[in-house]
């Protein structure tokens, strides 16, 4: 009798504590443009196309926490944002539809060595092409350009943009570019700098109170921003270029070439578009388009 | 080389933040887990349930989930603030890395001098209290000192596993070695080799406690 009271009470409150959860999908729930798949694609001389055609289909590194550029459904599991669509368009013109695709969460600080490693065939998550990194990995695009801003709480006005930094506490995700550039040039002391595992960690500390910014490229934070758009807003002076890059091995030229003809394709075509408006363009920022820089 | 050279700035005060966690921690954790351990032993049966309970809820508890406890929930029960130190985030986040290692090394601690207790024969304390000494003076200048010698090896084990364990802060806003290989890779610096210089580092800094150990098990050696 104990044990079956104690059973009820268990399901009872696990009911309770799941109805907790936020309604809706964040990020992006009306569909994307879908893909016309490709037939009978060559990509001659390409070592990791030819791993994708014996193994029959495309392993793709993305974001999984990044609403509006690559976010992962708790619940159903499903991808969606940005760069989940961009992917998705590489992959229908490589000749693989969605049941195709299989997508692996990779974090920032393992995208080279995943790519090295041969573990993901391409990375889509919000890659800033720099040539550092050019020397392990190469990038076909840039299929997008952001920059980095700050996301500050809607009822703040003593943030303007960079240079008011001062004093305020600020946190970003531990190592990230965007929060060693805070500390090289000084933005705010030290002792102000927060460092945790990922964006909505910060995110969250935000809405708390116990930091008041968080900085990361315009592109992640208007995803956060469109979120909740009662609660935060973005500041809207990025103070640096970061343009988003395809992650490619780093020898295979020609899947290169074929990446960056696909976007150019889907940039001059239109397609670019619609997925900017089905997924970033939600939070009301207009569209810039990038300008290949093939190499 | 260069992988080390070129970013110097990362690794030498990455480890000497791991240091100062690793000695700070330990220092705590060796004096609350032999309280603890002295409650579990102790003839009150409230002290003996007090040290049970502390020991059942955080031995091996995930670290993660304990540093977790103390940067995101511990703030909203706002018992401390953080204006309390000085209004510094990285001073408050230090001092919740220390007490979360504490927290969690101490519970270790305890169960590694409390099976060195069992190691000393109950007549050593029969004996004592029929002296008169007050179970406080049996404890402190019987028990404790035999139990720390048979201790040796495991203790150190913990110390170990703690010097490691620090690395947990990185994700918890503390600057330390744990942190450096993400630094590393948004650099463009390779990853691996990086890693291979952080582990180097912990060789280093393991070799030390060994000789420490292999050491004090010799002069606290006896022939039984």
């Amino acid at each position: 009798m104990r044990v079956r009271t104690l059973a009820v009470a268990l399901l009872a409150g696990g009911l309770a504590l799941t109805a907790c959860g936020k309604e809706g999908t964040p990020g992006g729930s009306t569909p994307a443009p879908t893909q016309q798949v490709a037939t009978d694609v060559k990509v001659d001389g390409s070592e990791t196309f030819k791993k994708i055609q014996a193994r029959g289909k495309v392993v793709i590194g993305v974001k999984e926490d990044q609403p509006g550029l690559g976010y992962k459904d708790p619940t159903s599991g499903k991808y969606s944002g940005f760069d989940v669509e961009i992917a998705k368009l590489v992959a229908a013109k490589l000749g693989y539809g969605d049941d195709k695709i299989e997508y692996k969460a990779i974090a920032s600080a393992g995208r080279e060595q995943a790519l090295i490693n041969g573990d993901v065939d391409y990375y889509v998550g919000t890659y800033t092409i720099n040539d550092k990194r050019k020397q392990q990995v190469s990038f076909a695009g840039p299929y997008f350009t952001a920059g980095q801003d700050l996301l500050v709480k809607k009822t703040d006005n003593s943030i303007t943009g960079p240079e008011t930094l001062k004093g305020k506490k600020v946190c970003s995700v531990t190592g990230s570019t965007p929060i060693q550039k805070v500390k090289n040039e000084g933005l705010t002391e030290a002792s102000n700098i927060v460092e945790l595992q990922n964006y909505s960690q910060c995110v969250q500390q935000l809405e708390q109170g116990a930091v008041d910014a968080v900085t990361t490229d315009d592109a992640i934070l208007k995803g956060y921003a469109a979120q909740q758009p009662d609660v935060f807003k973005v500041v809207g002076k990025p103070f640096s270029k970061e343009p988003y890059g395809i992650g490619l091995a780093k020898d295979d030229k020609a899947l290169r070439d074929k990446v960056n003809d696909i976007l150019e394709e889907a940039i001059t075509g239109g397609q670019w578009e619609s997925i900017y408006n089905a997924t970033l363009g939600k939070s009301g920022s207009p569209a810039t388009k990038p300008v290949l820089e093939r190499y | 080389m260069d992988v080390l050279l070129d970013n110097l700035d990362l690794y030498g005060p990455g480890f000497l933040n791991t240091i100062e966690l690793f000695l700070i921690a330990a220092a705590g954790s060796l004096v609350l887990g032999t309280i603890l351990a002295m409650l579990r032993v102790s003839p009150v049966p409230i002290f003996r349930a007090a040290g049970t309970l502390y020991v059942t809820i955080l031995r091996n508890t995930p670290l993660t989930l304990v540093f977790f406890f103390f940067a995101f929930a511990f703030p909203l029960l706002k018992i401390v603030d953080a204006a309390d130190f000085g209004g510094s985030a990285a001073a408050y986040y230090f001092t919740f890395a220390l007490v979360s290692l504490t927290l969690y090394t101490s519970a270790f601690v305890c169960e590694v001098v409390r099976s060195g207790i069992n190691t000393v024969p109950v007549g050593q304390a029969e004996a004592s209290r029929a002296l008169g000494l007050t179970f406080g003076q049996m404890l402190g200048s019987i028990v404790l000192p035999q139990a720390t010698r048979a201790v040796v090896p495991p203790m150190m084990s913990t110390m170990i596993a703690l010097l490691k364990n620090t690395t947990i802060a990185a994700g918890f806003s503390v600057f330390q070695s744990g942190s450096i290989s993400l630094n590393l890779s948004e650099r463009g610096e390779n990853q691996l080799i990086g890693l291979l210089w952080v582990a180097l580092f912990f060789i280093i800094l393991v070799i030390p406690m060994t000789l420490l150990q292999r050491s004090l098990e010799k002069r606290w050696s006896i022939a039984r």
